[in-house]
């Protein structure tokens, strides 16, 4: 196996396009978006939040391609990215948990309502909290990697049969509460507004990217050194 | 081919004909849970209504979890495991199998245990009882499908008596959400077309539950 996965050059410069990102996006929420006419001040947090929710799907997704893969190829480079992804998904995903209730508190007076994209992604988030169960449990890491890779795609093969029951649940109790995002074709969001979250959907996608090749060298550090146990231990 | 599937079923059978481990903690766990409930809501007659649905599938998908945990582990001591692996065929059959046998141990344990919340709550139904027999029954394969192979994915691991409720309740919400939705609409006289929008849920859910774990089995037995 090629061990040589450190971090190089290109990830120092994703590291400052990031920060660069950050700081353009933080410009564009905080002083060139204007506030909401309804909201105010709290509907900042929309962009963190939208931005934060895209970013988890789409690490859930990757975590189900590489799962896929994984069990195509035995390769050990997927179960690393798997690894990586899941963790920056359900970090992504506590974020979505949190800033929703607090944007909820304001906009609805209540912190959580039992409404199908909150319940969705409440059990998104137990369901990937599981995987990393797997991840953790107490096994020799070809095991781990196929059967973590297992879970993977069921999880995610089950994401849309949650959809759609938490939709049929709930629908006379819920209507649509409020637009969100650019997929409920303006919504009332003005076109600064659509300019920032795009901005800022793009800077957590470079986010993601960074914290990925992060987390991937991290694996490969860990994989590294259980190596170079075995090899002390055979010695020994 | 449907030899080794019904060796397998078999050994289950005379296994737990023998202990009766599996089906007599099943029974205890559920009469515990009728009584445990019987002191944690004030149940008079216009709740229990809305409760008993509830209730019924929280005892039965609870029981299940100590049915489901077992089977697999048992295989474990004496070195089983490897024996099932040796079987020349096709490695899902070990699946359908064991989804057969917890099958059948569930469906015994539920065809005591319903009927006692009835009994026990003084309950008069007044729905249609083989609606409410059949949504239990697909209810319960969809569960016990997706069960069995999580339970396989578990048992390689040291602490899954812990692992499984965790992966498994989060995979199988929809399918509770169905049930119980659906069983509450019986109780309340529905007639197949008013849940017949739940009923295709769940059966989507059985197809779905026992196709994908078929063709993911091989990885999970792998050694």
């Amino acid at each position: 196996m090629n061990t040589n996965y450190t971090l190089g050059s290109f990830h120092k410069y994703l590291g400052w396009i990031t920060f660069l990102a950050v700081t353009v996006s933080m410009f564009f929420i905080f002083i060139i978006a204007p506030p909401d006419v309804r909201l105010g001040i709290v509907q900042k947090i929309f962009y963190f939040h939208v931005g934060t929710a895209w970013i988890a799907f789409f690490a859930f997704f990757i975590v189900f391609i590489v799962s896929i893969l994984f069990l195509m190829t035995r390769n050990r480079n997927y179960d690393v990215i798997a690894m990586a992804s899941a963790e920056i998904g359900v970090l992504f995903t506590t974020i979505v948990l949190i800033t929703g209730p607090i944007w909820g508190k304001s906009s609805w007076n209540a912190w959580w309502t039992w409404e199908p994209r909150l319940t969705t992604t409440l059990i998104l988030w137990f369901m990937y909290i599981a995987y990393i169960m797997i991840r953790v449990s107490d096994m020799e890491w070809e095991k781990k990697a196929r059967l973590s890779s297992v879970f993977g795609i069921i999880g995610f093969i089950n994401v849309p049969i949650v959809f759609m029951s938490i939709r049929w649940w709930n629908t006379e109790l819920h209507p649509v509460v409020f637009g969100e995002g650019a997929d409920q074709t303006g919504g009332g969001i003005s076109d600064t507004m659509l300019l920032t979250l795009i901005i800022t959907v793009i800077t957590f996608m470079i986010l993601y990217f960074y914290l990925l090749k992060k987390g991937i060298a991290i694996g490969h550090a860990r994989y590294k050194l259980d190596d170079i146990k075995d090899k002390i231990k055979n010695v020994m | 081919m449907f030899s080794v599937l019904k060796a397998i079923i078999w050994k289950d059978i005379v296994m737990e004909y023998k202990t009766k481990q599996m089906t007599s903690a099943m029974l205890i766990f559920s009469g515990l849970v009728i009584v445990i409930f019987s002191f944690a809501f004030e149940l008079t007659f216009g709740v229990l209504e809305h409760v008993l649905p509830g209730m019924i599938w929280v005892a039965l998908v609870f029981s299940s979890i100590l049915g489901l945990n077992r089977s697999f582990l048992l295989e474990k001591s004496n070195d089983c495991m490897q024996g099932l692996l040796l079987l020349p065929s096709d490695r899902t059959f070990i699946f359908l199998g064991k989804f057969t046998g917890n099958f059948l141990f569930v469906l015994l344990t539920q065809m005591i245990i319903v009927p006692g919340f009835f009994i026990f709550f003084d309950y008069p139904f007044q729905g249609s009882i083989p609606l409410l027999i059949f949504v239990l029954l697909i209810g319960m394969v969809g569960f016990i499908a997706v069960g069995t192979f999580l339970a396989a994915l578990a048992s390689n691991s040291r602490m899954s008596d812990m692992l499984l409720p965790i992966i498994l309740f989060p995979i199988s919400v929809p399918l509770i959400i169905a049930g119980v939705e659906s069983t509450s609409l019986i109780f309340q006289g529905a007639s197949f077309a008013e849940i017949s929008q739940w009923v295709y849920l769940i059966l989507v859910f059985d197809i779905v539950f026992l196709v994908v774990p078929y063709m993911l089995f091989d990885y999970v037995m792998e050694v």
